[in-house]
């Protein structure tokens, strides 16, 4: 990483002959954008166009059969009125606020917990981490409900202790405990990307700090917070954000319809239902422009605020 | 960290007894290492339990998932469920289901592959106006929730009579649509010397040169990560099916399984958790092969599973 630029402006250099110098630029401009053209084609016509019309479509009123009506900001006016779409907000903000924190903090304790010299470690790493390959999958789904259905194994599990809830699935007040289960059990990637992190953090500073006496909170405050900082505002950053996403899942595990009592009706899933179910595509694209200006207004103040907060070592970018 | 700083160290690899000082804190040592394993063994056995349940439940009859009897092992041990969930449903055959998962992985792997490292060239190793602009962009559409853009998508591949087809689902990966990819192979080519290019420059090699016989085999590793990654989430993916598919013998699993949970509505339990099993088999199979790659490509890239 650090050597890069040198390398680079070498490059730049080699070539002597000025007339030499702005022929090879004209040529490495035809050859980037020839290379470049898979990706720009797509970034065209996949995401800056549809983009563009979508947000056209979020101001009309379009059922994919008549031609779109332009009804200005209606959509926007009438999503606020919306009392599922008030619900859905609610239950992924939930989701995202509950859930993201909790897999988080999982994740680096167990890191945390992993992070040392002893056999066996690549074992329990890579235990960890399968979750998060087959987590967000439909089998994971079926399963989940089973697990956490009437007389399932959690349930019986709980009996167990003296605590009966029941199915969880059918209870309006369990399913979001569930769906945040399912996304802790999750844990593994962030897990394997703090792991990457503690492993930058020197041994000196620990051994340094315990000559002075820090005892472990004090090592975790001011050592390994601070160090791995960055690594926290990424993990941080890319599950938040993936967070609002969440479809797979909740379309299984509510048979579609965000049931029992809209307990499970995820944005995105409403958003889909909205779209391909009632095809009222304004009104869905209404939802997904909101969602894309809600998550880049999350980004901007994680950005802002990590100023305070994330720590760059000086040779980092 | 408790380690008391001992004087003399012995010589490495030699094995002599120790003496009384020393063998105090291995005494601690082996105590934190038992605390250690305990623990992480506990939290195995946790995180592992879904998946061994799935497994163990496959294989019983439906009377004993759930119920009184929450043993993982049973007696009646069969595979009955495997044979109700390979016959298919809707008329289509579990195998055909298969096949199109597998139609649609691989078509993701050779597209991704080939776009995206042509893509991540550009951007690595060519000097051309525009590119940090792109580049930027390019690292935007990572934090984009897709969801923006699926609408018009749909209109446009309806438009052009392209929905239950696989072309939409397609369609992006040969045009690099996955910007993780891109993005980890710009990552991995930065890393590579840059004299490789100009000593090939000097011999009068152009970019497709150099691209093709010095870039595509050192990036081997990128390359595989990116193979691996794709086949999964490809696997895996539930919604662009979900919205391009009509006919169910053009599905693939994880709607198939959809189909399935519907139309059995938990009746037969057992034949529905066999079909997550078999639906979930490759990757388990790609995990336990690949799991090197995989997990060291997530720590490297920061890839989400």
């Amino acid at each position: 990483m650090t050597q890069s630029p040198t390398l680079s402006r070498r490059r730049g250099h080699s070539g002597t002959a000025l007339p030499r110098k702005s022929r090879q630029r004209g040529a490495d401009a035809r050859a980037g954008y020839t290379f470049l053209l898979p990706w720009l084609l797509g970034f065209i016509a996949l995401t800056v166009g549809p983009m563009i019309s979508s947000l056209y479509l979020s101001f009309t009123n379009y059922n994919l059969f008549e031609p779109p009506k332009w009804i200005g900001f209606d959509n926007y006016a009438t999503l606020f009125q919306d009392e599922r779409f008030l619900q859905s907000v609610g239950v992924t903000l939930s989701y995202v606020v509950f859930g993201t924190p909790l897999k988080l903090a999982a994740a680096l304790a167990v890191a945390m917990l992993l992070n040392s010299k002893r056999r066996g470690q690549g074992f329990y790493r890579s235990a960890f981490y399968a979750p998060s390959l087959i987590g967000a999958s439909v089998s994971i789904a079926i399963v989940w409900k089973a697990m956490f259905g009437d007389s399932g194994p959690v349930d019986q599990g709980l009996s167990f202790f003296g605590i009966n809830i029941g199915g969880w699935v059918g209870n309006p007040a369990m399913t979001m405990p569930m769906m945040i289960l399912l996304t802790v059990w999750q844990f593994g990637a962030p897990m394997v990307i703090f792991l990457a992190g503690l492993k930058q953090i020197p041994g000196e500073l620990y051994e340094a700090a315990s000559m002075d006496g820090a005892g472990p909170v004090r090592k975790f405050f001011n050592i390994t917070w601070p160090m791995l900082s960055p690594v926290i505002f990424f993990n941080l950053l890319m599950e938040t954000i993936h967070a609002f996403q969440i479809f797979a899942s909740a379309y299984i595990i509510s048979n579609g319809d965000g049931g029992p009592a809209g307990s499970t009706l995820f944005y995105t899933l409403y958003l889909y239902l909205r779209g391909f179910s009632d095809f009222r595509m304004g009104y869905a694209s209404a939802m997904a422009w909101l969602l894309v200006i809600v998550v880049g207004i999350i980004t901007l103040i994680f950005f802002r605020t990590s100023k305070s907060w994330v720590h760059y070592s000086g040779d980092a970018k | 960290m408790t380690t008391t700083a001992t004087p003399i160290q012995p010589a490495p690899g030699a094995t002599a007894p120790a003496y009384n000082p020393k063998s105090e804190s291995t005494t601690a040592k082996r105590a934190k290492s038992a605390i250690f394993h305990a623990a992480a063994l506990v939290l195995t056995c946790v995180v592992l339990y879904p998946a061994v349940w799935m497994v163990a439940s496959a294989f019983k009859p439906n009377s004993e998932i759930g119920g009184q009897n929450t043993s993982l092992w049973s007696n009646n041990f069969s595979f009955d469920n495997f044979a109700t969930a390979m016959e298919g449903i809707g008329g289509v055959s579990t195998l055909q289901f298969f096949t199109n998962s597998l139609i649609l992985a691989i078509g993701a792997v050779v597209g991704t592959i080939l776009s995206a490292s042509v893509s991540a060239y550009a951007f690595a190793r060519i000097k051309f106006p525009g590119r940090s602009l792109f580049f930027g962009m390019m690292i935007a559409t990572l934090l984009l929730p897709f969801h923006v853009v699926i609408i018009p998508q749909y209109i446009i591949f309806q438009q052009l009579g392209l929905v239950d087809t696989y072309v939409p689902l397609l369609i992006g990966k040969f045009l690099a649509g996955d910007a993780f990819f891109v993005f980890l192979m710009v990552q991995f080519m930065r890393n590579l010397p840059a004299e490789l290019d100009e000593a090939a420059r000097i011999d009068g090699a152009g970019h497709v040169r150099i691209f093709t016989s010095i870039m595509l085999p050192l990036m081997k590793p990128a390359l595989i990560s990116t193979s691996i990654f794709s086949f999964i989430w490809s696997w895996n993916d539930f919604l662009g099916p979900l919205l391009y598919l009509n006919t169910p013998d053009k599905y693939p699993l994880p709607l198939a399984l959809r189909l399935f949970v519907d139309q059995t509505q938990s009746s037969d339990y057992g034949a529905m958790i066999a079909m997550s099993v078999l639906a979930l088999l490759p990757v388990l199979i790609f995990f336990l092969i690949f799991q090197r790659y995989i997990v060291e490509g997530v720590s490297t890239q920061g890839l989400k599973g």
